[in-house]
């Protein structure tokens, strides 16, 4: 890996500032000192990545060719109005326009582009919300990271309609790949984005994707992460947020497929006041892998934080939660929520479970609670007595216990795509589907769900 | 008058360790440190079988080759097992056999703590098994148990008189292999209790052992083990109190339980170790491995802690659900001052179909003290239909204090719930105000306060240790609020 | 002949609850079940019901001339059987108005027939509202979420309007009930009697029967129905209490 970097350093460093390039190696050195996680680790116990490190991967250094792009980057959701923005295999997909300026400030685009023009406002935040001195991938990633989004929403700019990021991997080989994003939104700003994870084919890839979000005083990000990817695919996403005083963030983590998929979500409350509400649904099957971690750094007072993780393990599925809250000396009159919720379909699936708060501060009000079992037998006789046929009485209970999470969803089209993905991944109808980026449903094949759960 | 009620509240508010007075009696000790020769000398002195002696020397070479673990929450000064005297034991003049015979230095002690050694006086119903620091000096009752075929005897003397019992059960819930200190325990242990209920008996009255630490520079390691055969009945309960000294010393126990079909057992421990003073100078070091395993169908096996005392706690008292049907509980109640750290907790680990477990915990910070439930609840695949539920709640008194939550959960089978809910507050300014407005001083209500939050805990200890467990709630908690 | 319960015995976890009843509803008729507490009135509507917890250790239940042994709990509900909850499970997440629609489809699907469109479903569910006095915002609701307990029992009410089950077994429907709430659920059986159905009315007081007068009152006691008469026994039940009938089966 070492040689890698040094056989092609020219390469890596082409788009840095001086300041960047120092950040490089200064993170490489981190991470050959950490290593790649093991299971001694206690963030990593549950999470074993042997198996995904020993496929061969490809590390690919130098951009390459774009696909049509047309053909690769389409959203079939109805009526669903985003700004697309689309990577391929860790590159962002520049149709020859590597970075948008719009009319009211708002600039997005490759963050490699991003560096060269306006080195000054990268540098300002680029690795200051990641951890590169202790967390392994993260160092990875500044060490090799060369492309990514770049997302900038200045002051008092609401961002007109939902930006969209489709990341995409399609290639004939195993890829390895590393891609970093930066989201700044200015003060008193507004940006939703939905960020959607995919692979396009079978093919084994290892994907470790760092993003850096800086929502700025008083202003709104509504963040979704969709993933949806082959069994054969390994998804590393460390995201960290900055909140400012008074800033408020709604992120959903909708995970519907993959091989083994691991959030890092790390939140760190920069001011007072500030809101954050982080969701997760995932439904994972066959031997799927989904390991949510979440850190919150309640580090000033009157901040409220909320989160809510449900799952539902199919087969051999394993599921992992590992929520810490810390609340510091002085943050007082903070408020936070912590709440892991499993239904287990198998004697085969399996949970853990570690909801783990952290308090230095007598003024709070903190709470978690974690639930894991089968729908519950109470409910399921109510529905049958009324004449509800038990899989569809099953199939109603399950809906339900996902839609707490998906009814959080505020883009109402992007919402009823994901409810119906959802009947559809409970009927275990849907596997990946090669029509579509999205692996939604093709128009021509409208979803056909046994019990209309439409709302009336 | 006025000064005699001024006097009176400030004894009642200093809120000292009442149980921090030195008893002058002779004393023999091992040499200090620990090698080889130092647990011959202790399995000498004890005169032991061969058997026992080979488990110590094997504990020990284990315990070399280990390391004091660091994953708890905790801070903990280096332990220098060289400056340790390992075994301390008051000078006997003779063989005992009657109460006469015990110096009457200690029996003043023991009465000074509030526990009578003397059968006539003796706690209603309670059998009393008396440690001072590593030997036990009397057993109360042990004729009267003897009728039911109880053995409610010193370990020492189950070593001598049981043999073949200690080497069928000792070391089978927890091998020296478990852990640090229960290596370090299994090769130095000095004394303990030791019980046992035959098939189908109901022990009548309830059997405790009450631990003194009296010697400076020493450290107690004592073990316990309870056997209750099929469809047996006994509560137990443990004691504890230590001199008030300005060094820490080391307490490093086990306590095994083995519960076969039917039977059942409940273990309630005040644990009140000196704790340090206010600036955290002294108190002891409590690193304890408690383990019961609920062997046969349909035992149970319950744990009722409350932990006031030490100056470092460690430890989970668990439960092995390996039999269908069996239940497994703990009920915690640890309160935390001045410098005190906690990190205890339990485990739970459901390998039986059908098994139950409740776990309650109530944690309550005060002062600078860090205070933390660990606790896992592991559900195996053949644990089917299995059920947990756990409320491990925090109170926080004060802006300087921490309390931490850290659950793990496992579950492999789909048939099995598992609750977890928790809380952190503090404690409620309404609460306080309404008591203050009918009267009652700041101390005074949060200790009613207190007692009210944890008698969910409080009312599963036997009654004898019930009151005894509220007033020290209190006192523990006093000079918390200024 | 609509339900015939021949000596029933039933039990739970080896115990057992049921010793022997037998009792025979016929269309058109209201019968009431009354009987101190733990004799099993609510065992009898869960066995009845097809809950899997309670073994059928002898005897048989037949409804309309089959044998409910082989069916399962729906099997039974479409069939036209409805229970009456003495305590309905909250079910979030699972609004009123989705709940209905499936419940409804699922049984006109069993019976052969076309489900009910969005539209034809509002206006079935708008009517069997106002029948049974149920005022809108309820059916937005999940199923018994945060609902007091008076509204509780009014949805079951409202469910048995929507769904029309040939036999209504209420269990305990007046229990935590205020005056005005028991004269809406009594009111909305009374509307829904009907030649060709039958209710089997569970009760610990004979306060609900003022409001649905029953043509037959059974008394259950200790697993067995040992006293059937007409109307006036619920009243001289209320008169001299069930010690009587404890009295009597001591004799």
């Amino acid at each position: 890996m070492v040689q890698l970097f040094s056989r092609h350093r020219q390469q890596i460093v082409s788009c840095d500032t001086p300041g960047m390039s120092t950040l490089r190696d200064q993170a490489l050195e981190s991470f050959l000192k950490l290593g790649f996680p093991n299971t001694k680790m206690e963030a990593w116990r549950q999470t074993d990545l042997t198996e995904c490190l020993a496929r061969g991967y490809d590390y690919p250094v130098e951009r390459m060719p774009e696909e049509d792009t047309q053909k690769v980057f389409r959203c079939n959701i109805p009526h669903l109005d985003t700004a697309i923005i689309g990577q391929l295999n860790g590159w962002y997909v520049s149709k020859d326009v590597p970075l948008m300026e719009l009319g009211n400030g708002i600039i997005m685009g490759s963050l490699a582009e991003a560096k060269k023009k306006y080195p000054e406002l990268v540098e300002q935040y680029y690795g200051t919300v990641a951890d590169s001195t202790s967390e392994a991938f993260t160092a990875l990633n500044t060490a090799f990271a060369q492309d990514g989004v770049f997302i900038y929403v200045p002051d008092n700019v609401q961002s007109p309609k939902p930006v969209q990021l489709i990341n995409v991997i399609q290639h004939d080989e195993n890829l390895f790949l590393q891609s970093r994003n930066l989201i700044v939104v200015g003060k008193n700003a507004r940006l939703s984005l939905v960020h959607c994870d995919d692979s396009y084919n079978h093919q084994a890839s290892f994907s470790n994707i760092v993003s850096e979000i800086v929502i700025g005083d008083n202003a709104f990000m509504d963040h979704y992460k969709l993933q949806n990817l082959n069994n054969s695919s390994t998804l590393i996403t460390t995201t960290c947020f900055r909140l400012g005083a008074a800033a408020s963030l709604e992120s959903h983590y909708l995970s519907l497929n993959g091989g083994l998929l691991r959030n890092n979500i790390r939140l760190h409350f920069n001011g007072p006041h500030g809101i954050a509400n982080i969701y997760g649904i995932y439904l994972m099957d066959g031997k799927q892998h989904i390991d949510n971690q979440v850190f919150i750094d309640h580090a000033h007072p009157h901040c409220t934080s909320n989160e809510m993780f449900k799952g539902i393990l199919d087969e051999h599925a394993r599921g992992v939660f590992n929520g810490h809250v810390l609340v510091r000396k002085d943050a007082i009159k903070t408020d936070a929520r912590q709440s892991n919720r499993n239904i287990l379909l198998t004697d085969t699936a399996k949970v853990n479970s570690k909801p783990f708060l952290e308090i230095y501060n007598d003024d709070v009000k903190c709470s978690h609670g974690s639930t894991t079992g089968q729908l519950d037998n109470e409910a399921m006789f109510y529905l049958r007595q009324r004449g509800i046929g038990e899989d569809s009485a099953r199939m109603l209970l399950m809906f339900a216990f996902a839609d707490e999470v998906v009814g959080k969803i505020a883009i109402p089209q992007l919402r009823q795509r994901i409810e119906d993905m959802i009947k559809k991944r409970l009927q275990g109808e849907l596997q990946i589907c090669e029509a579509c980026v999205l692996h939604c449903s093709t128009p021509e094949q409208p979803v056909e769900f046994y019990i209309d759960l439409s709302k009336i | 008058m006025e000064s005699d009620s001024n006097k009176i509240i400030d004894e009642v508010t200093r809120g000292d360790y009442k149980y921090g007075f030195v008893t002058e009696i002779e004393t023999e000790f091992a040499p200090i440190g620990l090698c080889e020769d130092t647990i011959r000398y202790i399995s000498d002195k004890k005169r032991e079988p061969g058997f026992m002696l080979e488990f110590r020397l094997k504990a020990y070479r284990h315990w070399l080759t280990m390391k004091q673990p660091d994953w708890a929450h905790l801070s903990i000064d280096p332990i220098n097992f060289q400056d340790i005297i390992f075994y301390a034991a008051p000078k006997k003049k003779k063989d005992l056999s009657s109460l006469d015979e015990v110096d009457p230095e200690l029996l003043a002690t023991f009465n000074k703590l509030g526990i009578s050694l003397d059968e006539q006086k003796k706690l209603s119903g309670v059998a009393v098994d008396a440690v001072i620091d590593s030997v036990s000096v009397k057993t109360t009752f042990t004729e009267t148990l003897a009728k039911y075929g109880i053995i409610f005897c010193s370990f020492s003397e189950a070593v001598q008189n049981h043999p073949d019992l200690v080497k069928q059960y000792m070391g089978s819930v927890v091998p020296y292999t478990d852990n640090y200190f229960a290596a370090l325990n299994s090769a130095v242990f000095s004394d303990g209790s030791f019980c046992f209920i035959p098939k189908g008996v109901h022990c009548p009255v309830e059997l405790s052992t009450y631990f003194r630490i009296n010697a400076a520079n020493t450290g107690q390691f004592e073990r316990t083990l309870i056997v209750a055969e099929e469809g047996a009945y006994v509560s137990y309960m443990e004691g504890c109190t230590a001199p008030q000294r300005d060094e820490n010393q080391l307490h490093a126990a086990i306590v095994e339980i083995v519960a076969m079909k039917d039977a059942s057992v409940k273990y309630s421990t005040v644990q009140n170790w000196y704790p340090g003073d206010k600036n955290g100078v002294g108190g002891i070091y409590n690193f304890v491995t408690k383990r019961g395993i609920c062997k046969g169908s349909n035992s149970k096996i319950s744990w009722t802690q409350v932990e006031t005392g030490s100056a470092i706690t460690w430890k989970y008292p668990s439960c092995i659900l390996m039999g269908d049907n069996s239940v497994g509980e703990f009920y915690s109640v640890a309160v935390t001052n001045n410098q005190q750290q906690a990190d205890t907790g339990t485990k739970m680990m459901h390998l039986g179909k059908n098994t139950k477990s409740t776990i309650v915990s109530k944690g309550i910070s005060a002062g600078k003290s860090q205070n933390s439930y660990r606790g896992l609840v592991r559900v195996s695949k053949n644990a089917t239909n299995s059920r947990n539920y756990s409320q491990c709640d925090s109170l926080l008194l004060g802006s300087l204090c921490g309390a931490h939550t850290w659950p793990y959960i496992q579950v492999e089978n789909k048939s099995s719930i598992v609750e977890h809910e928790a809380t952190t507050s503090k404690i409620s300014e309404d609460q306080l105000f309404y008591c203050q407005q009918r009267g009652i001083d700041m101390e005074s209500a949060i200790g009613l306060i207190v007692n009210g939050y944890a008698k969910e805990v409080l009312r599963q200890l036997p009654m004898e240790f019930a009151v005894e467990a509220q007033k020290l709630l209190s006192i523990s908690l006093e000079g918390s609020v200024g | 002949m609509l339900l015939s319960i021949q000596n029933l015995h039933a039990s739970i976890n080896g115990k057992e609850i049921l010793k022997g009843v037998n009792l025979e509803v016929n269309k058109g008729e209201v019968h009431a079940i009354m009987g101190p507490n733990g004799t099993g009135k609510s065992t009898l509507a869960s066995v009845i019901a097809g809950r899997e917890v309670f073994d059928v250790t002898a005897g048989e239940i037949l409804f309309k001339g089959t044998n409910l042994q082989k069916l399962s709990v729906e099997e039974r509900a479409r069939e036209g059987i409805f229970l009456g909850f003495q305590y309905p499970v909250e079910i979030p997440g699972v609004s009123i108005t989705n709940f209905m629609r499936t419940a409804v489809n699922e049984i006109r699907k069993y019976k052969g027939l076309d489900p009910l469109s969005g539209g034809e479903f509002i206006r079935f569910m708008e009517e069997r509202k106002k029948l049974v006095e149920i005022t809108s915002n309820l059916t937005n609701r999940s199923v018994n979420e945060g609902f007091s307990g008076g509204e509780k029992k009014k949805n079951e009410i409202f469910q048995m309007a929507m769904l029309e089950p040939a036999l209504a077994i209420l269990d305990e429907t007046d229990s935590g009930l205020d005056i005005d709430a028991l004269r809406i659920v009594a009111n909305g059986v009374n509307k829904l009697r009907r030649p060709d159905n039958a209710f089997v009315v569970i009760t610990h007081y004979q306060r609900l029967l003022d409001y649905i007068i029953p043509d037959f009152v059974h008394v259950l006691f200790q697993g067995r129905i040992v006293k059937s008469g007409g109307k006036d026994l619920a009243l001289e039940l209320e008169e001299k209490g069930y010690d009587w009938i404890k009295k009597e089966q001591e004799a």
